[in-house]
């Protein structure tokens, strides 16, 4: 028989984990459903969130800020290349502030503002202000030149930027793994267990970005463009929707929901550079129970793998990976009985 | 011929390279790593640059081989020769468990599908107390041969690179072969080799083993080389560098996996050595790099290092192809005699009827036409009978056996032989290699006479037949060429030239004139009546009514998924029905 406290306490630490697979496994569907891309670099954002908040908060400045400038200027210099010819005054202007300016605004204010007395709050700014640009960069450098190849060349570049991403990850963050205070000692004792102030921050935040998410697709004229492109992306271009612009917007916001993920993370658990990529996995299994492409299914299923995960960890701690990536196996297959694939796409 | 002489000199060098006065030690172990990895990128350019199926779970069938060889010979005192059939047929027996769900994924889901299950053995490995824990196994006895240990990392040198050509060779062997069209035809032609008979399923787990096997063979060998084992290099990373390797190296190209092993291995060691002198000890630069390249690789050279070396190789002479003793045939039924008959059937996708209770027949030696105008359910109807898809209602029968769940492959067993409205050829492979998929069913060789070059009597046959049926339709002097290089016209006929090769006893036609010059249709049109004249039945779709009405015996018309009409072409054409479907009834 098991006891219905520890019954209790697995079920809040799944469902804690498995709001954060969700917040991961709704960026997952909105880049896939705008891009195609399967986006395994998502975890990669909440290892970066979670390690330049910890950094933070130690007073000191993480070297995210650097990348940040780096990633501007290479994003800056592949516009200027490709389109260069073709650019008028103003789009260069527009590129100079947004490729450029921002990125060294950014890396300033941190400099600026980093100490050990910071608020948490300013600091949760900083690390969301340095991450989210990041997607709109990557988008633009890795991911915008070859955005209408098939998924799996899409694919295997989301790879590699992985591959990168993590060396990138080791360089600036170094292999000591890192965690931060919470963000408020406050707790609710409810019956038999104790919600901390983080658990009830990560449901805030899940419920928040999905509702967030829902009004900007169904009420924004940005997010019906988004949907417009996810369905089809020659039509929307025909009816003038920048698809490039979609595609970075989507990134900056995935990479934006990434750091946030990490900074809400990162008190409950020490991060390492390259933890992320099995957090982002987990949203995955999600994403793809949801099929990539539904919203409130991808929730559900997240909050799943989160509480199955808490379960195998407690009854077979060994074997929890294999566990929860063997979930995704039948799901797989389900989902090929469904899918009908033509020659052209493969 | 030159290229077996690229290739002698090849092995040469890699055969003197150990003995070469002022060759370092390391550059040995050096060589022996790219060995090791060129195996595994073999297979991968074989499941995934040739077949389409991308995997990043490789590294862990490394593992299963490497393990199965550490736990018997250091716990069983097992010879490491010994563990070798052991250690291959465990790794092939996990291949066909994993595989039979891993083929069947589609698209995307695939690769997610080898990152899933990589990661997960990863952590099996890690976890099992009898294979070590994450420490692994050590004290893994050396190779031997004639008692003479292998110890030496020169001598296992050469037993590496042995296995790389031995394996290059096989594999080379193996594209070029009736199954090797076949795994050629995997990526992008799945409904056409389908149609001509070969079970794509039970293809891609042959080739999904195939790569597993070489990567159980570099586990083997890399047990006994390390003489330790440890999860680490049988991880989803190591999985990733190895699909980086044969996309590098131009995934498709057999020589490109040595290519990109060469390249990645060669970097690898290079950015570890330097990075520490510039960046200090923790930086992972290689990743960096490698990631980076990966991505810039797929943005400008999606075709890999292979495709531009091979540029510069002096291109090989089209072979010729000798003749061989003619296939047997099929015996034709009688003229007159019911060949094929369709009773009541009926196509419904959801609420929508496609094709509403249709009966009609086609006899022996005749050329029937299924005309209509578009969305009047011709397709469909052909979908129906030649077995890509399955009617919701009603029979279909071909040379006296019912049909109507019969897969593709079925039915071109019993000789029914297709062509497609969108043309569906294998672009890249040469018209004399597209026509002889068409024959694939009347060969026999399978994948280990093909490996082991057992093959050729067979293949010969099916390629003098393949050339007969080229020059017989007049396109010999096209015989060696892309098939993508031709006009869509000479496209068609090389399409009801591959639909020959099967020996049908009946060939649909999909609009077989839709793109043909005038001089091209006379052209088809007396090819068909000549086809006629042999015996062979043939029904078509088709648009061009002048076409129809001057070739066929027999007309049946559709509109809105119904029959309106059949008959005598004469009499079709003063049918009232069908002027008023075609005309709007202004007639």
């Amino acid at each position: 028989m098991i006891d219905p406290i520890i019954l209790l306490f697995l079920l809040q630490d799944g469902l804690t984990n498995g709001a954060l697979y969700a917040l991961l496994g709704l960026a997952l569907v909105l880049v896939f459903t705008v891009t195609r891309v399967i986006f395994i670099p998502q975890g990669e954002f909440v290892a970066y969130g979670a390690l330049s908040y910890a950094l933070l908060e130690t007073g000191r400045v993480p070297g995210t800020i650097w990348l940040l400038v780096a990633m501007g200027v290479a994003a800056f210099a592949i516009e200027a290349i490709t389109r260069g010819s073709r650019m008028t005054g103003r789009e260069w202007t527009t590129a100079a502030v947004l490729d450029l300016g921002l990125p060294i605004a950014i890396a300033g204010l941190t400099l600026a503002f980093a100490s050990k007395t910071t608020p948490a709050l300013v600091n949760l700014l900083l690390t969301l202000a340095m991450i989210a640009p990041l997607g709109p960069y990557l988008y633009r450098i890795a991911f915008q030149p070859i955005a209408d190849s098939t998924i799996l060349t899409l694919f295997t570049t989301a790879i590699g930027v992985h591959l990168a991403m993590t060396g990138l990850g080791l360089a600036l963050f170094g292999a000591e793994g890192l965690r931060a205070k919470p963000l408020t000692d406050a707790s609710l004792p409810v019956g038999p267990i104790v919600l901390t102030g983080q658990n009830i921050a990560v449901y805030l935040a899940t419920a928040a970005l999905i509702i967030g998410l829902w009004l900007f697709f169904e009420r924004s004229l940005y997010g019906k463009a988004l949907r417009a492109t996810a369905i089809n992306r020659v039509g929307a271009r025909l009816v003038g929707i920048r698809t490039s612009l979609s595609g970075g917007l989507t990134f900056g916001l995935a990479a934006g929901i990434g750091a946030i993920s990490g900074i809400l993370i990162v008190p409950m658990t020490t991060i390492y550079y390259d933890s992320g990529f099995l957090i982002g996995l987990k949203g995955f299994v999600a994403a793809i129970i949801g099929a990539l492409a539904s919203y409130p299914a991808t929730a559900i299923a997240a909050l799943f793998v989160g509480i199955a995960e808490a379960f195998a960890s407690f009854y077979a701690s060994a074997f929890k990976e294999i566990i929860v990536f063997m979930l995704i196996v039948p799901v797989l297959v389900w989902r090929s009985l469904g899918a009908v694939h033509d020659d052209e796409e493969e | 011929m030159r290229t077996r002489l690229l290739l002698l000199a090849a092995i040469a060098l890699v055969a003197l390279a150990p003995v070469l006065p002022g060759v370092p030690p390391f550059w040995i172990t050096l060589l022996s790593n790219i060995g090791l990895a060129s195996l595994v990128t073999l297979g991968l350019v074989l499941l995934t640059g040739v077949g389409g199926l991308t995997s990043f779970g490789q590294a862990a069938f490394c593992g299963f081989a490497a393990y199965t060889s550490a736990l018997l010979t250091t716990r069983y005192g097992f010879s490491p020769w010994l563990t070798l059939p052991i250690a291959l047929s465990v790794t092939a027996f996990a291949a066909v468990v994993i595989g039979l769900i891993t083929v069947r994924l589609s698209g995307h889901y695939l690769p997610l599908g080898t990152i899933a299950w990589g990661i997960s053995i990863f952590y099996l490995f890690g976890r099992i107390e009898m294979l070590g824990r994450h420490d692994g196994l050590s004290g893994i006895p050396p190779l031997s041969i004639l008692g003479m240990s292998l110890i030496d990392p020169k001598a296992i040198y050469y037993v590496i690179w042995f296995f790389v050509f031995a394996g290059s060779i096989a594999t080379l062997n193996l594209l070029d072969s009736r199954m090797g069209r076949a795994i050629r035809a995997l990526r992008g032609g799945r409904v056409a080799a389908e149609s001509f008979g070969i079970d794509t399923a039970r293809l891609k787990l042959i080739v999904f083993v195939y790569a597993a096997v070489l990567a159980g063979l570099s586990g083997w060998l890399y047990a006994h080389y390390q003489r330790t084992v440890n999860p680490t290099p049988f991880g989803l990373n190591a999985g990733i560098e190895y699909l980086f390797m044969a996309v590098l190296g131009g995934a498709g190209y057999v020589w490109g996996a040595i290519a990109g092993a060469f390249v990645v291995t060669l970097l690898k060691d290079v950015l570890q050595r330097v990075t520490p002198l510039i960046f200090g000890e923790l930086a992972q630069v290689d990743s960096i790099v490698f990631g980076a390249l990966l991505v810039l690789c797929l943005q400008f050279a999606p075709r890999g290092v292979w495709a531009f070396i091979r540029r510069l190789a002096p291109a090989n002479s089209a072979p010729d192809i000798a003749d061989a003793p003619a296939l047997p045939k099929r015996d034709i039924a009688a003229t007159g005699d019911a060949l094929l008959s369709v009773e009541a059937i009926r196509k419904q996708f959801g609420g929508l009827v496609a094709v509403n209770d249709v009966s009609f027949g086609v006899k022996s030696g005749e050329i029937v036409a299924l005309i209509g105008p578009n969305g009047a359910g011709k397709s469909t109807t052909f979908n129906l009978i030649s077995g890509v898809a399955r009617p919701t209602s009603g029979q279909v029968r071909f040379a006296g056996r019912d049909v109507s769940s019969a897969s593709a492959q079925d039915v071109a067993r019993l000789g029914m032989a297709r062509t497609f409205q969108h043309v569906k050829l294998l672009p890249e492979m040469s018209v004399l290699e597209n026509v002889a998929l068409g024959a694939h069913l009347r060969g026999h060789a399978g994948v280990f006479q093909s490996l082991a070059r057992l093959d050729r009597a067979d293949e010969a046959k099916l390629l003098a037949e393949a050339r007969r049926q080229i020059e017989r339709v007049g396109l010999a002097e096209h015989m060696h060429k892309p098939a993508g290089s031709l006009a869509l016209g000479q496209q068609r006929i090389v399409e009801i030239t591959r639909a020959l090769c099967l020996d049908p006893r009946l060939l649909l036609l999909d609009e077989p004139a839709a793109g043909l010059r005038h001089f091209e249709k006379q052209q088809l049109a007396r090819l068909l009546g000549q086809l006629r004249t042999e015996g062979m039945s043939i029904l078509l779709v088709e648009h061009d009514m002048g076409f129809v009405m001057d070739l066929t015996d027999h007309i049946v018309v559709l509109d809105f998924g119904s029959k309106i009409a059949e008959g005598k072409p004469e009499a079709i054409r003063q049918n009232p029905a069908v002027l008023e479907a075609y005309l709007g009834g202004v007639a």
